[in-house]
């Protein structure tokens, strides 16, 4: 499979990513090059093959819904880069 | 007595325990270790000299504590890992003022241990990259050739460590990032199997491949280390509850490699390896052999198909990760945005570096509608079958053995262009992240032609990780020392 730079730009867009056309048109050319790397894996035949997304089997590990307070609100908001010191303040949505 | 800072961080234990030195003195001579050699190698990125000297001293006034396994014992992490109140860039302009509000579990593991914390060390960002020329900030340097990089990501972790700046360093590991640079380095690096080591408040890269490990001087100080970072954490739910041994006493119960077989994977030994890299870890090979263990030759065949699956699940688990950093509640915020929207995209396109971007582009184009099947799916196919390619290979014996690189560091600059070459660097060490299991890399000798360290791997069953110290504790008492970089 290839990659145009029209992709890149579609996928910079769903990244939320702003990049310049000659970024698109680099990033274009790399990832053609990778993806191509990557197209290897249709040499194998894995049509009963489970796929595996973590090398640890075990099921969804299940606590107490108990209400535990760890950290203050004053010191979670010390890193944020605007706030009305209870809240997060974003632009304008509506 | 050695140089104090030379020391490793079982001698400095012992010294310290004995009242031989003080914490005072072991942190002051650590900072002036640092203070000589950080303009040079520029290992960290944030240094906490104060903190850590009065912490030292407090310590001192209290006495030595033989029940905390690291009493007084100054070390470095990763600026990967949350640490409360001190910086936690990940080598970011993204994260450039961020002080966490909580301390890492393997962090905090530390300090119950009594260990000083004396700053946190550069790596390339997101641990993204194999040089740590890829910081935002600055590129780490090779302490044992100023022109050549310590590898990475972990490489400030493991420049300070080699350079004597500390007794050893968290680094982590995806692909690579524990057992190169302590390749490069001359030290000895541990990935342990995923499960092992919680992740908590590890700011995450490929989640179902990252670990925290040792990177230290000698192996039974990774065994200290290890000891105290492993084990079950309510905050991780990939951290499995499964017993931690006592590795430091099973480094005691063997002498000689009797009754041991080494699987040596053709795929590893056999084509692409520089001359002086094939020839140290046969060396290290014959030595095994002649200490009574036997070596067998395995298979690992789906060794090429490797680096694809890998690089097509770790940016997918990248992209996915890296949507946290929105401007909102920490990281960097572009000025005066229009709207939401622009503010999101502004403030990711200003923070994050270039590689990085790339494999969010990347890691969204195999995960979008149209392509997930054809690139992550079949990636997550591919990858239970090099698990059970890994399985078959270690029913036939106790550990695998081969280099962790094709070759020994590189200079600076050499690998930056391309970044596809750049990942082909990692052939030897993603396999053990996409199974799960623990790898390490030893010290086996200097390159004849480099004089560059070389490092075997030897990679272990899942949680087999005491097989993996006793093998490489043998070893390090029989092959011939690598030493310790003069600068």
């Amino acid at each position: 499979m290839s990659i145009s730079p029209e992709e890149v730009a579609k996928v910079a867009r769903l990244a939320r990513l702003d990049l310049s056309q000659d970024t698109i048109g680099q990033y274009a050319a790399q990832l053609d090059g990778i993806l191509d790397y990557m197209d290897k894996l249709s040499e194998l035949d894995t049509s009963s093959v489970e796929p595996m997304y973590t090398p640890v089997d075990q099921v969804s590990v299940m606590r107490d819904d108990v209400v535990k307070k760890d950290y203050a609100r004053a010191d979670i908001l010390k890193n944020a880069p605007e706030t009305d010191g209870a809240f997060f303040i974003v632009p304008r949505i509506v | 007595m050695p140089e104090l800072t030379q020391m490793t961080l079982s001698e400095v234990r012992k010294a310290l325990l004995d009242k031989t030195v003080s914490a005072a003195e072991v942190t002051d001579a650590a900072l002036s270790r640092i203070d000589a050699t950080e303009p040079k190698v520029r290992a960290l990125l944030s240094l906490q000299a104060e903190e850590a000297q009065a912490q030292a001293k407090a310590l001192d006034a209290s006495g030595p504590d033989a029940t905390k396994p690291l009493w007084g014992v100054p070390l470095v992490v990763k600026d990967v890992l949350a640490t409360k109140g001190v910086p936690t860039t990940c080598g970011s302009k993204i994260l450039e003022n961020f002080r966490p509000v909580y301390d890492a579990t393997a962090v905090a593991r530390l300090k119950d241990a009594g260990a000083i914390l004396l700053g946190k060390a550069n790596m390339d960002e997101f641990a993204m990259g194999s040089t740590t020329e890829n910081s935002a900030y600055f590129a780490t340097k090779n302490p044992w050739d100023l022109e050549r990089v310590p590898g990475g990501s972990s490489g400030g972790s493991g420049a300070t460590v080699a350079t004597g700046q500390c007794y050893g360093a968290l680094g982590t590991d995806t692909g690579g990032s524990i057992r190169l640079p302590a390749s490069f380095c001359g030290i000895v690096g541990l990935k342990p199997s995923y499960g092992r080591v919680s992740r908590f408040g590890m700011v995450a890269y490929g989640s179902s491949l990252d670990q925290i490990g040792p990177m230290t001087r000698s192996v039974e100080d990774a065994a200290r280390l290890l000891q105290v970072i492993a084990g079950h954490d309510e905050r991780d739910s990939t951290c499995v509850n499964v017993p931690v041994p006592d590795y430091v006493a099973a480094l005691s119960e063997k002498t000689d490699l009797k009754g041991l077989t080494i699987g040596l994977p053709a795929e590893y030994w056999d084509k692409g390896l520089a001359p002086e890299v094939a020839e140290a870890c046969a060396t290290a090979i014959k030595t095994a052999e002649a200490l009574g263990a036997k070596t067998v030759p395995v298979a690992l065949k789906l060794s090429q198909y490797a680096i694809a699956t890998y690089y097509i699940i770790a940016v997918a688990e990248a992209s996915s990760n890296l949507a946290r950093f929105d401007g909102v509640r920490y990281g960097h915020r572009t000025k005066a945005p229009e709207n939401l929207l622009d503010m999101y995209v502004k403030s990711r396109s200003e923070g994050f570096g270039d590689e990085v971007q790339r494999r969010i582009i990347l890691g969204t184009y195999v995960l979008s509608s149209g392509y997930y099947d054809a690139y992550y799916h079949k990636a997550a196919q591919v990858r239970r079958l090099i698990r059970q390619d890994f399985e078959a290979a270690l029913s036939q014996c106790d550990v695998l053995a081969g280099p962790v690189c094709p070759t020994t560091a590189f200079k600076v600059g050499e690998m930056t262009s391309d970044p596809l070459q750049m990942y082909l660097m990692d052939i030897f060490t993603i396999s053990t992240n996409l199974a799960g299991l623990p790898g390490m890399s030893l010290p086996v000798g200097l390159g004849r032609e480099s004089g560059m360290p070389v490092g075997l791997q030897l990679t272990g069953r899942a949680f087999g990780e005491a097989a993996l110290l006793q093998t490489a504790q043998v070893l390090e008492k029989n092959v011939c020392a690598t030493g310790s970089p003069t600068l």
